[in-house]
């Protein structure tokens, strides 16, 4: 082998030794000319890990060295004047999904890392640099350095067919550092590149469709995927003749035109307008993206380079980006897909129809859910028809919404609304296989209703509660088949929210759990097997977390200090806004509940049950100058005592009790481990990836060795 | 009913082929399923002709042998949904085994002639690699039980060595002749850039390696001599005469074709190429089905009103070089007759079973084109178990064209 500059990343490959490797495969292709002669000599290169889609390529270190080899030899091909160019496409589906993060997040040394930052530079400056045209093929994913592979060729095609192009660096923690913050604004424009790299990745990391990228400027041509990489093969010979003219309307120079500087200037503000609004600071990658992207305004390529190497190699080291790996691969990922502790699915039984008794908000949103998913009938009960009616009839409305956003077809609605009916008599339940509750908080109502149910169903059918508070176990006591009962409890909204807490009492039947398990995947949701204690999972932190900063304001700590004080966590919405949100008196209500079950750790406020009292429905109202403030009818009715605490203290105190809450409820053996803690408050309070959910963040701010004497998480 | 009904003319628009492959994992389309060989032939059709809207076509029918897998499904109706055809158009398999294609073109011609379509994609396609020759097939006890057949009637290559014991004069060495001058025409074709203008390119992606692009066929061997093929073996009978030299090969390839009524050609501004004359299809002994395109091709001379003298372009299929030569020998024509597969034949370029009938079309269209002298044309092919076909076209060039209709 002759000495090629990728034999310096010896290292680094050594350094990941089970990566999966995506090949790339050269096959040489000949277009066809005008008039049955042969055309041009491409080199097509196909980037594939020889697994099917289920398995999407990525880019590690031995991937990129290979990519890196390849061209060094298309290179001399190339300057030998055997091609007139070099193409990339992938395997079906996929150009490429982008950095293979799992092996990413093992370089623990800074070196490695700057290696690895340095490697893709390295492989893709030749895609940019190769002596002949390079093409790049987007026939599928393209995230990350997959489309910054596409970005480094002189053209680009992409399929209609394409999904998930976009690159989320900044959402998963790093900065789109191989030449994407350099190369994607001056082909598309700085408004349209910084959509791309912030708006889309902190907006839930949305991709973008092959359609859409051509209409930004991504690609030079789109083609449906029928024919795909035929149209684009053609197109390339096309091009390659002189046949075809590629415009880039988009396309801008900063350092050439100072309108452009200007656009530059005032797209970065706006993103980072955007970046403290959606996460503040509490995350580094989004403004990292945006200094890179700012500094590199008139900078050459080379110069971005060494920016983009240097941000890169910062953030890998990132907690935050460890953080962010562990909870998006592991946790929402993996994690999800096979819920510790759910039984043998093969003990799920079928469910064809489904009971929910109430027809309130809570109830509707269950039936209609259950409806659109299962496409099983769903009876509704209630006390009288008009309760009723009013039920079905929120039902049917929002399906007619869902008609008219063109998000169900005529007859999918038709047969939606047909599904959910409504009645007075439980005795619609007694061909049901699921019934599930969602009546008023109330131990003794959700006995009774239960008690009723069993009246009428089959002695199999499974009774469900949506309780978010009350004991499983103690609902079960009294019926002939306790075994039938478990927990089910959705988050509001219901459509929305990706979480159900599956609740196993102590006499839960293994078959009953495994149906709720299945279910819940049919109803397209993450469930989590918790055991029966006092609000479950995220309620109990969640609530632990509002008791402590609510606590701190009744000692006389100012409303804007306490309410701020988490704000460097990035929390999607501040204690008491969530507070106003949910519903002061369900809040209270939930709190009275633990601490009736766990004492005083769960602080119940007299200010906010003053606040309930007086019809109140949260803290702060909004001002004329669009801030918000405490109105004096308000503050009339509340008392304060006199340790005011500093947002610090607060922030500390409330790492302090998160850590003591979550490992007591370790302890308890309410989940099977705190991975399901992350995953449950990432996904039912939409708690950030870049503290890993909670545990990761506890044990890198010292509350976990300081609370229990550990971390949550062994280094790993 | 207020209208008199009339018999309307048909025409062939356009026609379109995939490179050919050679069957089996070592061949180009070896990891390609048949029905992207479909699509791909079908948009290329409606590429080439940009001024046919696609909700005109009528129908689309598209011959298989064997009709699972990729190839099963109702394969005219589900590629058209996948080549992106609007849903509102129909879509049906067919078969007839080697004249599957030529079956989807005479049976949606007659559809046309009748007023029942205005305009139609017909092909075929035959993946063998994918559906090796009679896989799945359960032929019924009764046909050995009561000697309905002769045993070799299911074996082609054997079928071939019959009609050798049923024409003694015509020998391998006349075989072999035939097979090197076929190779040799298509070379020339391909030299003359006459080939290449009908083919899709295809792109292809053989396991563990990258996406290639078809672009030529894969079986022919251009330069083959006499010599090549005189020691080659004879798998269907020892010392016998057929070998891999002298008959079509196993391979994986599809075509289809735009046809339309006259009318609507003319409404849509899409060019007649050929017109179609007549047609017919006649059944033989199953253990000599290479002597079918014989009774075929007297039935459809005589339903034109035409004598052999009258065809000036053959475009015969080559399955074995005695099936052609045989046809060749009854209707007195020599066996290097210039009329004859200008461009070579299946034994060169290879013959993936159903998709043939519409290559022979194809190739006798650019034939009409360059020669506007030659006013009748020929596609005719032998079908296993004792069947052929023929299709009698005329060329819109010649100057008497539609004259003493």
């Amino acid at each position: 082998m002759t000495a090629s500059a990728f034999d310096q990343y010896a290292a680094l490959t050594a350094a990941v030794p089970h990566e999966i490797v995506t090949h790339s495969l050269v096959k040489d292709i000949v277009v066809p000319g005008a008039g049955g002669t042969a055309g041009a000599r491409i080199a097509l290169v196909t980037l594939d890990n020889g697994f099917d889609h289920s398995k999407p390529t990525t880019l590690g270190p031995s991937t990129l060295v290979e990519l890196g080899r390849t061209l060094e030899t298309l290179r001399d091909r190339a300057a030998a004047g055997e091609i007139d160019a070099v193409a990339v496409t992938g395997k079906p589906y996929f150009l490429v999904a982008g950095a293979d993060l799992t092996t990413v997040k093992q370089l623990k040394d800074p070196a490695h890392g700057a290696m690895m930052a340095r490697l893709g530079h390295e492989a893709y400056d030749l895609l940019a640099d190769l002596g002949v045209p390079t093409f790049a093929f987007i026939n599928g994913v393209a995230l990350g350095g997959g489309l910054e592979i596409a970005l480094a060729c002189t053209y680009r095609t992409v399929s209609a067919g394409a999904n998930g192009i976009g690159l989320p660096e900044a959402f998963i923690g790093l900065v789109p550092g191989w030449g994407g913050v350099y190369r994607l604004p001056r082909l598309i424009g700085p408004e349209a590149a910084l959509k791309v790299m912030i708006g889309n990745p902190l907006s839930n990391n949305r991709t973008i469709a092959g359609p859409e990228a051509f209409g930004l400027g991504v690609a030079d041509a789109l083609f449906e995927p029928a024919d795909f990489l035929e149209q684009s093969l053609a197109w390339a010979g096309e091009v390659l003749a002189g046949n075809t003219a590629v415009e880039r309307p988009h396309a801008v120079d900063p350092a050439t035109d100072p309108a452009v500087a200007q656009r530059w200037d005032a797209a970065a503000k706006a993103a980072r307008a955007l970046v403290a609004a959606k996460s503040g600071d509490a995350a580094p990658a989004p403004s990292k993206v945006l200094d890179v992207f700012e500094a590199g305004k008139l900078a050459t390529q080379k110069e971005s380079a060494e920016l983009e190497v240097g941000a890169l190699t910062e953030l890998m080291q990132s907690p935050q980006f460890r953080d962010t790996v562990y909870a998006f691969l592991d946790l929402v990922q993996r994690r999800a897909k096979r819920p510790a502790g759910a039984p043998d699915a093969k003990l799920a039984r079928p469910v064809t129809k489904v009971g929910v008794v109430g027809a309130g908000l809570m109830a509707s949103q269950l039936a209609l859910l259950f409806a659109r998913q299962l496409k099983v009938p769903v009876v509704m009960t209630d006390v009288d028809d008009a309760r009723v009616g009013k039920g079905v009839g929120y039902v049917h409305a929002e399906v007619d919404k869902l008609l008219a956003k063109g998000r169900l077809s005529p007859d999918a609605a038709t047969r939606t609304k047909a599904l959910v009916t409504g009645s007075v008599s439980k005795e619609a339940f007694a061909d049901a296989d699921f019934v599930i509750e969602a009546v008023f908080e109330e131990l003794a109502v959700k006995k009774q209703v239960f008690a009723e149910v069993e009246a009428v169903v089959s002695p199999e059918c499974i009774l469900a509660t949506n309780t978010s508070s009350l004991s499983v176990t103690a609902m079960a006591e009294d019926l002939q088949h306790p075994e039938r009962v478990v927990g089910f409890h959705f988050f509001n909204p219901v459509a929305v929210m990706p979480l159900i807490e599956i609740v196993r009492a102590p006499k839960t039947e293994d078959a009953v759990l495994a149906t709720a398990f299945a279910l819940a995947r049919s109803l397209k949701k993450t469930a989590v097997l918790v055991k029966d204690a006092a609000a479950f999972v995220v309620n109990r932190v969640l609530l632990r977390l509002m008791g402590e900063v609510t606590a701190a304001f009744d000692e006389g700590t100012p409303a804007e200090v306490a309410d701020a004080s988490l704000k460097p966590m990035g929390l999607p919405m501040s204690p008491f806004t969530l507070a106003a949100m949910v519903g002061l008196p369900v809040a209270q209500h939930v709190s009275e509940s633990l601490h009736a079950a766990f004492g005083e750790r769960f602080h119940v406020s007299a200010n906010q049950q003053a606040l309930i009292d007086a019809g109140i429905k949260g803290l702060w109202a909004p001002t004329e100058d669009g801030g918000h403030e405490i109105p004096a009818s308000t503050l009339a009715r509340l008392h304060f005592g006199s340790s005011p605490s500093t947002s610090e203290q607060v922030l500390v105190q409330c790492h302090d009790a998160l850590a003591q809450e979550i490992g007591l409820l370790l302890e308890e053996g309410v989940v099977a481990g705190p991975e399901d803690v992350d995953l449950c408050m990432i996904l039912g309070a939409g708690w950030p990836m870049h503290l890993g959910g909670i545990t990761p963040y506890l044990d890198r701010v010292g509350a976990s060795e300081r609370v229990n004497g550990r971390k949550f998480h062994a280094e790993g | 009913m207020a209208t008199t009904r009339h018999i309307r003319d048909v025409v062939f628009v356009d026609g379109v082929r995939t490179p050919f492959g050679k069957a089996g994992d070592k061949g180009m389309y070896h990891g390609t399923r048949a029905d992207d060989l479909v699509v791909k032939t079908i948009r290329e059709l409606l590429r080439r002709n940009p001024t046919l809207p696609a909700e005109r076509v009528d129908e689309v029918s598209i011959a298989a042998t064997t009709q699972t897998g990729d190839q099963g499904l109702t394969i005219g109706r589900s590629a058209a949904l996948l080549a992106g055809l609007p849903k509102t158009v129909p879509g049906f398999a067919v078969d007839r085994m080697c004249a599957g294609a030529m079956t989807a073109v005479t049976t949606t011609a007659s559809g046309i002639g009748v007023g029942a379509y205005d305009v139609v994609i017909a092909g075929g396609v035959e993946h063998m690699g994918n559906h090796p020759m009679g896989q799945g097939t359960d032929p019924n006890p009764r046909f050995m039980a009561e000697r309905l057949v002769d045993p070799t009637a299911l074996t082609m290559g054997s079928t071939a060595e019959n009609l050798h014991d049923r024409f003694p004069a015509i020998t391998k060495e006349r075989a072999d002749r035939y097979a090197v001058a076929s190779q040799a025409k298509l070379a020339a074709a391909y030299e003359n850039g006459q080939i290449q203008p009908d083919l899709v390119p295809i792109a292809t992606h053989r396991p563990g390696e990258g996406f290639g692009l078809a672009t030529a066929d894969e079986p022919p061997r251009p330069g083959t001599t006499l010599e090549d093929l005189a020691g080659l073996r004879t798998p269907f009978r020892p010392h016998g005469r057929i070998t891999a030299g002298n008959a079509a090969g196993l391979n994986d390839g599809a075509t289809a074709c735009l046809l339309a009524s006259a009318e609507t050609a003319d409404e849509l501004g899409l060019t007649p190429r050929m017109r179609l004359v007549s047609f017919a299809f006649a059944g033989v002994e199953p253990e000599v089905m290479g002597i079918g395109p014989v009774p075929a091709t007297e039935k459809a001379l005589a339903k034109a009103g035409l004598s052999i003298e009258d065809i000036g372009l053959f475009e015969i299929n080559e399955a074995f070089a005695v099936q052609v030569l045989s046809f060749l020998d009854h209707f007195g024509i020599a066996d290097d007759d210039p009329r004859v597969n200008r461009y070579g034949g299946a034994i060169a370029v290879g013959h993936p079973l159903a998709s043939s009938g519409v290559r022979l079309m194809t190739q006798l269209a650019r034939q009409f084109a360059e020669d506007p002298s030659v006013r009748f044309g020929m596609t005719t092919m032998c079908i296993g178990l004792g069947m052929g076909g023929t299709v009698i076209w005329e060329n819109p060039l010649h100057p008497d064209y539609r004259k003493g209709e």
